[in-house]
């Protein structure tokens, strides 16, 4: 029975249609290029430590592994120097 | 300090691995990682440093078996022992980055460990090092050098056999969490750390320099260690 229906528009109806057809495919272009931008959104929204490198306090963090880590090759420097000059006193 | 070129660059590419690898903003933004991708550049390397040393320590078992030359199995003994401490230290580091990265927050605790507790790789790994710890324990516990060395070269070479199934080839083949292997949605990342496609370009300039300078650091310690060997075995001769 609906097909029938369908079959019978005609003339203004049918400009009507023509109408509401092209209303829906520009808002479902619109939704498609709104739904984009939250795509953008989400990409950039994955939260990373940025506050921490904008008021520079990680510089200090860093600076402190550094230093610390420095310390320890210092030391195995250190005992390299100590094991050459007993290879030395030995040989 | 004899040849000390590779020790100078062993501290300027581990400098650069701890400045790049904790401040250049060039790390992917990636969800449930965030900021922790940049463990890449400390927890793999050990794994790194731990595979090269153990390779080097097996080499060194087969110059002594075709030799008969003591300072091949001192060697072989000493890469052993700091490609455990690498591997030990690979296992912390990643138990510290799992427990904030795997772990489910909506479940109670003790449901998510039980899942992370079967995950291939952890199981494959720490066979591997409990083989390397038997060995430690077999070698040192023959009083007889040349028994001890013959026993220990042969048995490193079986130890570092099983490194293959353990960790190269069966966490490989099962589903898991870590990255390389299946992956939960079926992807496939074939290598959990060389795979190219899987890390971002950019990570590398990082992540290539930090292997070699963790690697040549394990080098340097263990030839501190065996230096300090030689030395105590012409202490105990004269």
């Amino acid at each position: 029975m609906d097909h029938n229906v369908e079959n019978k528009v005609e003339g203004p109806e049918r400009k009507n249609i023509l109408t509401v057809m092209i209303k829906r495919t520009l808002l479902s272009i619109l939704s498609f290029l709104i739904c984009l931008t939250l795509f953008a959104q989400d990409s950039t929204a994955v939260p990373m430590a940025d506050e921490l490198r904008k008021n520079g306090k990680i510089y200090v963090v860093v600076a402190v592994i550094v230093t610390i880590f420095i310390g320890i090759i210092l030391y195995l420097i250190r005992l390299d120097r100590k094991i050459s000059k007993l290879e030395n006193n030995n040989s | 300090m004899k040849k000390w070129w590779w020790k100078i660059l062993c501290i300027v590419l581990l400098v650069y691995t701890l400045i790049a690898g904790l401040l250049w903003n060039n790390v992917p933004r990636l969800p449930q990682l965030n900021e922790t991708i940049r463990n890449l550049y400390f927890h793999v390397c050990m794994w790194f440093a731990m595979m090269i040393l153990f390779i080097i320590s097996a080499v060194q078992a087969v110059k002594y078996l075709r030799t008969n030359d003591l300072h091949h199995d001192t060697r072989s003994r000493e890469y052993a022992t700091i490609g455990i401490i690498f591997g030990i230290l690979g296992y912390a580091t990643g138990a510290i980055w799992m427990s904030y990265t795997w772990v489910d927050p909506n479940r109670p605790a003790y449901e998510s460990f039980s899942q992370i507790a079967k995950e291939p790789k952890l199981i494959g790994a720490a066979i591997a090092l409990l083989i390397y710890f038997a060995y430690l324990v077999l070698r040192d516990s023959i009083s007889d050098i040349d028994k001890r060395a013959r026993i220990g070269a042969v048995y490193n070479i079986f130890a570092f056999a099983f490194l293959f199934p353990a960790i190269w080839i069966i966490p490989r083949l099962l589903p898991s969490l870590h990255p390389g292997g299946e992956g939960p949605g079926g992807v496939r990342t074939d290598n959990p750390a060389l795979d190219f496609k899987a890390l971002a370009p950019q990570m590398r300039l990082v992540f290539y320099p930090a292997i070699i300078g963790w690697t040549l650091l394990g080098v340097w310690i263990t030839t501190l260690k065996i230096r300090l060997k030689a030395l105590k075995e012409k202490t105990y001769l004269q």
